[in-house]
């Protein structure tokens, strides 16, 4: 298991409404570079022109149902990651989007109680590896869907990429 | 227990007799893609795999079609890296400017994807292909890099919503009504990580172009795919396309068994749906084009990977011809090939878009996704044959988009209000 699995992070929740669209995650205006610190500076800004600056190392995103809906841009979840975002708790994702942050190594998480629970601001801590989310602002804890093995394998390995690397070369 | 198409194209990738949904495999691609916006990424993540050579040359298409003819100087640099990319491996399908299309129109159109296979591509609307009883899904640029070096993906093994059309569409109502009615039921996760399969005598009456645009907007029902039954049409389409002779192999044709099990089946009456429109900013706010009030637009765009093919460029002509865009609306079409583009030419729509008023752009994906050649500014509103209406989509955060057919779009450029094609075509 790489160090990033093992992480616990610390840090405050963003709140989100359901069908969050990757064309808001970073709009395709902005889509002519592959560079992450680039596209970090836009990310989320025509839902929410202060995400970047308000965006502390380690913060949340909590959202509802069908996280990251819409293009398959990898844009997305490269974005997310690097406005310092540690990880997505969603009610639901988006099937692209879904597969894209587990292979770049965005950490995610689905939980219907947590997404529906948790308020803007809300202090959180997560432990990745058991998949507890707990909110300290309000003293409940949350635990998340597990994921399959395959996919674990894939998040263990550090991504899509390692994972390929390991496997099947 | 029978399998749908989806579950027999997966077991054969797989090299299992069966699967079964929620089953995770990993499968085996017949033909791989993506785009100058995904490619890029896709191409440093495969340079981090540490291999010379790509799986096969003759399997991949890189196409640029997002923000060319080159919008600005990043995104030159972005298609030129892919050029470069392309050269370095000796990819057989990487289209230029003058040759190339918009990538779901062009793949099916050269005979570069078949019935029966698997195929991946970093672009959300890969789903398109299921209209040829494809199994075709959108992925991620890493997928695709991974894919690139191994001809392999992983899949869970999706359960299947069966969609039962009967009977004729009317007049003016297209499978882009279809597809938006269905998805404004059901809503945009109503099939989230599901395959759509369109079964049913209404089938058969539908054109390739119609399976096309509805199999392309699964995705916006959160779908993994869309998917047609090969019939003869199918048949007919697949080997007019391979005459082009990129794809030396032959296709597969799979149907689904008598017995194969669904999550759910839904039903509708061909004739009993009207012409829609998704209002903003989600793909599921649709509404009857019968019930709207006066809503006045800026800007109309016909074309895309939804709707930018021969059929949808006939039936906006008809709705053109010896009439004009009104004073002070914009109307763009963007034919979604050179062939589409050349046979409007020939067939004298072209002609007819440009004594309309309407301005002929080439082949591009650029206005649907807010990228160029059409952007909305603060507080306009665009009608729009493309697949998406979120926030910003096309422009300004400010701005509006509403989904409809060619039909309604180039109705609503002659109002200069959104418009059904029975208030101005009256027969």
């Amino acid at each position: 298991m790489t160090e990033d699995n093992r992480l616990i992070f610390e840090g405050q929740a963003h709140k989100y409404g359901d069908n969050v669209d990757t064309d808001v995650i970073i709009p395709a205006r902005y889509l002519t570079t592959p560079d992450p610190e680039e596209l970090a500076k836009h990310c989320m800004e025509d839902i929410d022109k202060d995400f970047v600056k308000k965006v502390k190392k380690g913060d949340f995103i909590v959202a509802g149902e069908n996280f990251g809906c819409g293009s398959s841009r990898e844009h997305a979840p490269i974005a997310i990651k690097a406005a310092g975002i540690s990880c997505v708790i969603a009610s639901s994702f988006a099937r692209i989007f879904y597969r894209n942050a587990i292979n770049i190594g965005l950490p995610i998480l689905e939980s219907k109680e947590a997404s529906q629970e948790i308020n803007d601001s809300d202090e959180l801590k997560i432990d990745l590896v058991r998949g507890i989310i707990s909110n300290k602002t309000t003293g409940k804890s949350y635990k998340a869907t597990p994921f399959p093995e395959f996919m674990q394998d894939i998040i263990n390995a550090g991504g899509l990429i390692n994972y390929t690397r390991e496997k099947l070369l | 227990m029978g399998m749908t198409i989806t579950e027999k194209i997966l077991a054969a990738h797989c090299g299992k007799d069966e699967v079964k949904p929620g089953e995770l495999i990993m499968a085996s691609c017949d033909f791989i893609l993506a785009n100058d916006i995904t490619a890029p990424i896709g191409i440093k993540e495969f340079e981090k795999l540490g291999v010379s050579k790509v799986w096969d040359k003759d399997r991949i298409a890189l196409i640029p079609d997002h923000f060319t003819p080159n919008k600005d100087i990043q995104s030159a640099m972005q298609v030129q890296m892919v050029r470069n990319f392309a050269r370095k491996m000796n990819i057989t399908h990487y289209y230029e400017v003058g040759e190339v299309g918009i990538e779901h129109a062009l793949l099916p159109e050269q005979g570069l994807v078949l019935p029966g296979d698997l195929v991946i591509g970093a672009d959300s609307h890969t789903c398109t292909y299921g209209a040829l009883g494809a199994f075709s899904t959108g992925v991620g640029s890493t997928d695709f890099a991974c894919a690139m070096a191994t001809g392999k993906a992983w899949f869970k093994v999706p359960e299947t919503i069966r969609i039962i059309l009967h009977g004729k569409l009317k007049k003016w109502v297209t499978g882009k009504d279809i597809i938006l009615k269905i998805i404004g039921d059901i809503g945009v996760d109503g099939a989230l990580y599901m395959a759509m399969e369109y079964t049913g005598d209404g089938v058969s009456a539908l054109s390739m172009d119609d399976r096309f645009t509805i199999a392309n907007m699964a995705i916006e029902a959160g779908a993994k795919n869309g998917i047609f039954p090969p019939d003869d049409k199918t048949i007919e389409y697949v080997k007019d396309a391979m005459k082009s002779g990129k794809r030396k192999d032959n296709y597969t044709i799979y149907q689904s068994d008598p017995d194969a099990s669904y999550l759910k089946t839904l039903e509708y009456e061909l004739d009993k749906i009207e012409p829609q429109v998704a209002l903003p900013h989600l793909p599921e706010n649709t509404k009857p084009v019968s019930e709207l009030d006066d809503i006045e637009i800026d800007q109309v765009v016909i074309g895309s990977c939804t709707n930018g093919r021969i059929s949808d460029l006939r039936i906006a002509a008809e709705i053109f011809r010896g009439r004009k865009v009104k004073k002070g609306v914009r109307a763009l079409i963007f034919p979604a090939t050179q062939k589409v583009y050349l046979d409007a030419l020939r067939e004298g729509i072209i002609e007819t878009f440009i004594e309309a008023g309407c301005a002929v752009a080439p082949p591009t994906c650029g206005p649907c996704l807010g990228g160029h050649l059409g952007i909305l500014a603060k507080g306009e509103r665009a009608i729009s044959t493309t697949n998406r209406n979120f926030v910003g989509r096309m422009g300004h955060k400010e701005s509006e988009v509403y989904l409809a057919s060619p039909a309604v779009a180039a109705a609503s450029a002659i109002t200069g209000r959104i418009t059904s094609p029975y208030e101005i075509v009256k027969s």
